[in-house]
């Protein structure tokens, strides 16, 4: 299925400049598979959201259709078909 | 002459550059908004800038540049990655260049401990298992830093020979290129276990050693000043003399392996130097002596220096570096004698290098 993830600009170098990237996911769609599909094709990206062990990056959030993946079921969220993923670096540090 | 020094801070990196080592001109940030506590130039082709760097949101990884930061390179893929299920990668600590006999080879050290080796200039890097299999592991502590290798002495003559340090974990020593490692801390106290002798466990803060001496080595400990002139196998105290043992930095002087530099601080509970004067201290007889530098340094410096953040470049009248806490980075252009300020307002400097550049 079709997915839209939404690039925050700061992460806009790793995806030649895209605001946001339409992402065909296999079944079963969740989250976690459309990062991995994301990540063929922009590593630069992945490893800023994910670290080795395809772990979250703490201090960034995910937005499945407007709610914060964590309070879901973090990279098992499954994702409906069209789903919008937002994501956004947390408010943090100093 | 020209001398680059890369100021490593809590929010990007900064280059100084000086043809007098006097005034200098100051150019950043590169990398705003990342830690770098770990920088190194690679002088052994061309000259080669190396930062570890560190997003708070976007993780760590290591960034190069052979043009001294006008452009810089990150590989897309973590250059630095833990195979293993229960560790990622949280930061880079050391970046250490191995001996220009082995070209190419540098080595890091993170947090978690452990230990990673490149073949390719610092681009990519191989976890060292041995070290990450040593059975003390579970016993190494997080210091109130994290728990890192922080500093890695790669032999100057045998590939096979490297001592490591870390806090709260100590000093360890491989003779077989990393497949095993011996803990080497005897004679070092830890005064804040209830045996202070303990096979390893010592709280080493910065580890150092002249190429021209192989088997000894200075080691600032988190209180506590030392030297080794077995290699390692025993430690004897140099901190009388000192105003006081605690610290976090030593170097030793790139053209004399008995003049070595550090920074003290007061007390683990008090880390100021002590009566809030900026001092380096110097000794020129292997630890036997000290004498307080400050011509030029101020009085009312409420700050410290990190392990990293003391230096010096390798010019013939070598000059000396350092930063602090509180964003201040001064230099001296005649081995500590006087000093000259090179930048203040900075963030929190962690590291600090220097190269002169080669014509």
């Amino acid at each position: 299925m079709k997915v839209k993830v939404l690039i925050p600009g700061v992460l806009r170098a790793a995806t030649d400049g895209a605001a946001h990237l339409d992402v065909e996911v296999p079944d079963p769609a969740t989250l976690g598979a459309a990062l991995d599909v994301l990540a063929d094709t922009y590593p630069q990206l992945d490893r800023r959201l994910r670290d080795e062990r395809a772990a979250l990056r703490r201090y960034v959030n995910f937005y499945v259709n407007g709610e914060e993946c964590r309070r879901l079921a973090g990279p098992a969220t499954p994702l409906p078909s069209g789903a919008e993923i937002q994501i956004l670096p947390s408010v943090a540090g100093g | 002459m020209t001398v680059v020094v890369a100021i490593g801070t809590r929010k990007g990196l900064w280059l100084a550059r000086s043809e007098d080592r006097v005034s200098w001109q100051v150019d950043g940030p590169h990398h705003a908004m990342q830690e770098v506590y770990a920088v190194a130039f690679d002088a052994r082709a061309g000259l080669r800038l190396m930062a570890g760097v560190s997003s708070p949101h976007f993780g760590p990884g290591v960034s190069i540049s052979d043009d001294l930061g006008a452009t810089w390179e990150e590989s897309s893929t973590p250059p630095i990655a833990f195979p293993v299920d229960d560790a990622a990668l949280e930061r880079v600590w050391q970046l250490q260049p191995a001996p220009a006999s082995q070209p190419g080879v540098v080595w890091a050290g993170t947090q978690p401990s452990a230990l990673f080796r490149s073949s390719d200039g610092g681009r990519s890097f191989e976890f060292v298992e041995g070290l990450w299999n040593h059975p003390h592991r579970p016993e190494w502590e997080a210091g109130f830093g994290g728990q890192a290798v922080h500093t890695i002495v790669p032999d100057p003559v045998d590939p096979d020979r490297m001592l490591v340090a870390m806090s709260t974990g100590g000093v360890y020593r491989t003779a077989d290129g990393g497949k095993s490692w011996e803990a080497r801390n005897k004679g070092i106290k830890a005064y804040f276990f209830p045996d202070p002798w303990p096979e390893f466990g010592q709280c080493v803060h910065k580890v150092a050693q002249h190429p021209a001496s192989p088997s000894r080595f200075y080691a600032q400990n988190h209180h506590g000043v030392y030297r080794s002139d077995d290699g390692g196998d025993t430690w004897q105290s140099i901190a009388e003399g000192l105003p006081t043992d605690f610290g976090f930095a030593m170097v030793v002087h790139p053209h004399d392996p008995d003049t070595i530099f550090t920074f003290p601080i007061e007390a683990d509970g008090r880390r100021f130097p002590p009566e809030g004067k900026c001092r380096v201290y110097r000794s020129q007889d292997a630890g036997a002596t000290w004498q307080a530098l400050g011509e030029g340094l101020p009085d009312d410096f409420w700050t410290a220096v990190m392990r990293d953040a003391l230096c010096t470049d390798d010019a013939d009248v070598p000059g000396v570096y350092f930063g602090s806490r509180s964003g201040e980075v001064y230099a001296s252009p005649d081995e500590g004698e006087t000093w000259h300020r090179v930048a203040a307002h900075l963030p929190d400097v962690m590291s600090v290098r220097a190269v002169v550049i080669p014509t």
